[in-house]
């Protein structure tokens, strides 16, 4: 089999066993990405040689017998908005365009001393902000299932990538539903994690109080060791949690259902939601009620309030988040001709430097913070999260997890929605409310939509550090599910993916 | 109406953002109708419901007052638009205070 | 060039009106580490050198809390007698400006450390009198500091008619206090010195803390004045004006003063008081008006994301209550009282600098008089003379102890003890090590001083001759000429006695 074929499991026992070494499997993905990328547009930036020379470390520390963990030469690809040193991070923005920051994200420095190989930054959608990467500063990426569709986003990169067999693990974060809902268009696995179970130090800032760092891969197992390898407390981070990481690996191989109870959100579901999705959706539930588990239905009443909410919520945050892009100290300055002052460079910067939908969001963000207005709309959205937060108490103390589509729909077409701000942010109908909540949540692949082929997630929520919950689910769901197909999902697509 | 397009105006210069005319009658428009959809929240009965601002539910983190390494001046100065006297050469401030 | 001011006489502005102040003054913190991340907080070092990814603000970078900063203000906020918070967040001030890495300052707004305390001051009114005012304190908050701009270009290195500016991040992130009081009504003409005590009292009660050198003249403390007139007998409360830029103590009183003296010119003439920021001057004592800006600042205010509330615990603030020091107040009450001085004792020592001086002298051995004499006295010339304070001297309080010991005990006599004095200042050691090296014991040996006695008596016949007639004042000329021979290492009293038993 093709090393690029291989998840990331077997690529590790492969090195593990000396079969192959990390040079080679490292080279393997970088002909990948040469050979596809082009038409994929997944990568920002590929860092080949540090790469390599990461690759060479692996193989020499482990010629000489030194301990290496799982994931020791395994490739990853990084989403844009993670600080790594020396290496560009742009965060989709023109106004970030060349910064190479003198610092490592938690994340980063976590990756580098597990051992795996950093190949590249992936495209996302600016500053985290949106749900397709169209909103990207340098063109959108494309799902490997259909070039003419969006893979995705914000973090659509990192799900191309792994969808189109350039990386087996990536990371992206997930704010408002930006791993799951790619990992649910482009037919792979992706997980929030609980808020608080990975560090937030180097992930530039979109919405403080609700970005997660996350890992994507085509299997459960393999997203199940990213997640692992990159979570954990950490002091840089006041909202890190410190607990020990939930025993995420050992429940992906449990993959046992059998006396679960679990819950389908009735909010989630009916008008707006794409036929073809709900029927995958339905027969998932079934499955899972098959394999032992106890389904019943659970309505979580405020959660029609959830998108209102994190539209008011996560704009507010940003708009002051996004306030140190100033042209005083790093990224683009424009207009210092020197007859312009500070304020002036900077407006003018900011007005060059920002895409249409991070000026939106700071623009919302700022009426929702100003004095007159704060109580009606950024207050009472504070409210409403506290009730979606006691909607999911309520619905945990019944049941163990919580399900639904992950997406009302499938991927939607490159450019279909790209000037409708409102009905962009209805991508993320069923992932926001596990966002508002800090709750963890997963999408899995459940089947491809009848009427275009194109893959559907199903959605499994927990409470907050819960996390192994998530996986023991999706880990059952995948077996059972391939067990029918005959061959995972991603297998079976034209184009890229295979 | 929730927000006028001068409204919309007064926020990009509070948010130094230089917008043109152009982008003015573009965003104002599609601003209106979010906030319109956002304001949604209004509806819901929320009387004596505390807001959530964290939802870890953490309190006291800290860390002790002990240094820790911290960047050279090259490394602070690296991606500085402008650099005099090893600090960051800014354009002209108008008195703030 | 502006018009000055027109401005009513103080004593004028105070038949008509009456002041209402309030100061709000930032402190910062000595705490070896930045309010959010692990920089050093030395002073003077060299451009950018103390900064970090986290108060540069770079992208990515997340604050965390120092935990002796909170230690620091609760310490603060106790020794003004306010209660401690039991819940609160810190809170984001939206505003753009260069030396604002983030442009949003971690502060907190609506949810402080510390509220409702208050701080009794001892008011010294003019011609010895004094009075008690109690200042309320309304709050006392922790925020982070700027970063300091060096405008190029510009005539006197100030912002107006620079061409650019040059920042340096290094005291961004230093952890302040803000202590804001509450409005202080009631003090009629004595307002400018009761702002001056306050700000005195309240450096004076911090420095005790340990939390702070709480140095105007360095920017670790700095104070904002607030100054408002109510017609008198009309009831109605005036707007107020804020003067920033307020850099001594002096300063603080003087732009209260002129202020008044200002406003009351303004109302006189029919006009009203623009509710702005103004900026203090040093060299003319008077205050100008900042930039007009045109809307008001929105700082759009909301609890900061990034950090956890602070929630200190009963018992925490009960430990660090416990370790407070004596407030100054009442350890000046207390020396008082041990020291038996007056009120207008007690005044010149503040007003000197030496209260801790002394304090330190009489612990090391010397009584209250000898100190203070020592103190006020030959070494308040020497400070004056050298232009320092008295603390920079090169002598110590223990020092100042063995002098005085050793006068008590006969070894040294004022004069002597004066040429030790000056050796320990000229670094030539203790003063037993001055003593020895300069030979300038007190010669007690009877035999060496007969010899001396013996001569000075054949030198002046004609006196010896009056003393032998029992004018014995007449000695006094004989002591002087064996003191002089003895480069005033004699014992006086036991020449003289000599020289009588002499001539008797």
């Amino acid at each position: 089999m093709e090393l690029t074929h291989m998840t990331a499991a077997e690529l590790s026992a492969a090195l593990t066993a000396g079969q192959v070494s990390a040079t080679e499997v490292t080279q393997a993905h970088l002909d990948r990405i040469a050979a596809v990328d082009e038409r994929v547009h997944a990568f920002l930036h590929v860092a080949a040689d540090s790469a390599l020379a990461q690759a060479a470390d692996v193989d020499e520390r482990r010629r000489t017998g030194a301990p290496l963990g799982p994931l020791a030469g395994v490739p990853v690809a990084v989403k844009d908005v993670f600080a790594t040193a020396g290496l560009p991070t742009t965060c989709g923005s023109r106004i970030l365009d060349g910064w190479r920051p003198p610092y490592d994200a938690t994340i980063t420095q976590r990756l580098k001393g597990a051992g795996a190989i950093i190949l590249g930054k992936t495209n996302m959608d600016e500053f985290a902000m949106g749900s397709s990467t169209e909103n990207s500063a340098f063109g959108p990426s494309h799902n490997p299932w259909d070039l003419t569709k969006i893979p995705g986003g914000s973090s659509g990169g990192s799900a191309a990538a792994v969808a189109a067999y350039e990386a087996p693990l990536s990371i992206g974060t997930d704010t408002g539903g930006s791993i799951r809902q790619p990992a649910a268009v482009c037919g792979i696995v992706g997980t929030k994690p609980t808020y608080g179970g990975s560090s937030r130090y180097g992930v530039v800032a979109f919405a403080s109080s609700l970005d997660t760092p996350g890992p994507f891969g085509r299997t459960v197992l393999d997203t199940a060791l990213l997640h692992e390898a990159i979570s954990g407390y950490d002091p840089m981070d006041s909202t890190s949690i410190d607990a020990p990481v939930p025993p995420v690996l050992a429940a992906a191989r449990q993959a046992d259902v059998s006396g679960m109870r679990i819950g389908v959100v009735t909010e989630l579901g009916g008008e707006g939601y794409q036929p073809g999705v709900l029927s995958r959706f339905a027969e998932a539930v079934e499955l899972l009620e098959s394999l032992g588990a106890k389904v019943t239905e659970v309505s979580c009443p405020h959660f029609k309030y959830a998108l209102p909410a994190y539209y008011l919520i996560a704009p507010s945050e940003c708009s002051s988040n996004l306030a140190r892009f100033d042209a005083m100290r790093y990224g683009l300055r424009v207009g210092d001709d020197g007859t312009r002052d500070a304020e002036e460079v900077m407006a003018l910067t900011r007005a060059q430097g920002f895409g249409a939908e991070v000026k939106r969001r700071i623009i919302l963000g700022a009426y929702a913070l100003s004095s007159g207005y704060y109580d009606a709309y950024y207050g009472k959205a504070q409210q409403v999260r506290t009730l979606i937060i006691r909607d999911f108490d309520a619905a945990f103390s019944q049941v163990d997890v919580l399900v639904s589509p992950a997406t009302p729909t499938t991927a939607f077409g490159i450019g279909e929605r790209a000037d409708d701000p409102m009905a962009m942010y209805l991508a993320d109908l069923c992932t926001i409310p596990s966002d508002l909540a800090g709750n963890a949540a997963i999408s899995v692949p459940c089947g491809l939509a009848p009427e275009d082929g194109l893959p559907v997630g199903l959605q499994v929520m927990a409470p907050a550090l819960a996390d192994d919950r998530l996986y023991r689910v999706a880990a059952a769901a995948e077996a059972a599910l391939v067990g029918q197909w005959g061959q995972p999902l991603l297998a079976g697509a034209k184009g890229l993916s295979s | 109406m929730p927000i006028t397009r001068d409204e919309v105006a007064h926020l990009a210069r509070l948010s130094r953002i230089a917008l043109s005319d152009a982008e003015l009658d573009h965003l104002a428009p599609q601003l209106d109708q979010i906030i319109t959809a956002v304001a949604q929240v209004q509806e819901v009965a929320a009387e004596g419901i505390p807001p959530t601002s964290h939802a870890t539910g953490l309190t006291n983190v800290f860390r002790d007052d002990e240094p820790r390494p911290c960047l050279s001046p090259a490394e602070a100065l690296a991606a500085a638009p402008a650099v005099e006297q090893q600090r960051f050469r800014v354009p002209r401030i108008l008195g703030e205070d | 060039m502006t018009t000055p001011d027109t401005l009513v006489p103080f004593a004028e502005a105070m038949e008509r009106y009456e002041p209402v102040i309030g100061l709000e003054t930032h402190v910062e913190l000595g705490t070896r580490t930045k309010m959010f991340c692990g920089c050093g907080t030395a002073f003077g070092a060299e451009p950018n050198s103390q900064v970090c990814p986290v108060c540069l603000g770079l992208p990515g970078s997340l604050p965390v809390v120092n935990r002796n900063a909170i230690e620091y203000a609760i310490r603060i906020g106790l020794a003004l007698n306010c209660s401690i918070a039991p819940w609160g967040r810190f809170a984001r001030k939206n505003y753009f400006y260069p030396d604002m890495p983030k442009n949003f300052q971690i502060s907190q707004y609506d949810e402080p450390l510390c509220v409702d305390g208050w701080l009794e001051v001892l008011v010294e009114t003019g011609h010895g009198e004094h009075r008690t005012v109690r200042v309320g304190i309304e709050r006392v908050h922790l925020e982070e500091d700027t970063g300091k701009s060096l405008h190029v270009g510009g005539a006197t290195g100030r912002i107006h008619g620079a061409d650019y500016s040059l920042v340096d991040y290094n005291r961004a992130g230093i952890p302040l206090v803000e202590i804001v009081t509450k409005t202080i009504e009631g003090t009629g003409a004595d307002a400018p010195v009761v702002a001056r005590t306050y700000v005195t009292e309240l450096r004076d009660l911090i420095r005790s803390l340990g939390v702070s050198d709480v140095r105007m003249e360095e920017g670790s403390l700095r104070c904002d004045v607030n100054t408002s007139l109510s017609p008198r007998g009309s009831g109605v409360w005036g707007t107020r004006t804020e003067t920033k830029n307020v850099n001594s103590l002096r300063s603080v009183e003087r732009a209260v003063q002129f202020e008044i003296e200002r406003q009351a010119a303004v109302l006189d003439g029919g006009g009203r008081i623009v509710q702005e920021t103004r900026h203090f001057h040093e060299d003319t004592g008077t205050t100008t008006a900042g930039r007009s800006k045109e809307e008001a600042q929105d700082y759009r205010y909301f609890p900061e994301p990034d950090l956890v509330p602070i929630a200190p615990s009963a018992d925490w603030v009960e430990q660090i209550r416990a370790a407070l020091p004596e407030a100054p107040a009442a350890r000046r009450a207390r020396l008082q009282a041990e020291w038996a001085l007056s009120e207008a004792d007690m005044t010149a020592l503040r007003n000197a600098d030496a209260l801790d001086l002394v304090a330190e002298t009489v612990a090391a051995g010397a009584s209250p008089a000898d100190a203070r004499k020592w103190w006020l006295g030959e070494l308040a010339r020497r400070a004056n003379e050298a232009a320092t304070g008295l603390d920079e001297l090169a002598i110590t309080p223990a020092d100042v102890a063995r002098v005085a010991a050793l006068v008590a005990t006969g070894a040294l006599n004022d004069k002597l003890a004066r040429q030790v004095i000056d050796g320990v200042l000229a670094g030539e050691g203790a003063p037993d090590e001055v003593v020895a090296a300069r030979g300038l014991a007190v010669v007690s040996d009877d035999g060496a001083l007969t010899a001396a006695v013996d001569e000075a008596i054949a030198a002046n016949p004609d006196v010896a001759a009056r003393i032998r007639e029992g004018k014995v004042n007449a000695a006094g000329v004989l002591v002087g000429a064996v003191m002089k021979a003895t480069r005033g290492q004699a014992d006086a009293a036991r020449v003289r006695e000599l020289i009588l038993a002499r001539l008797s």
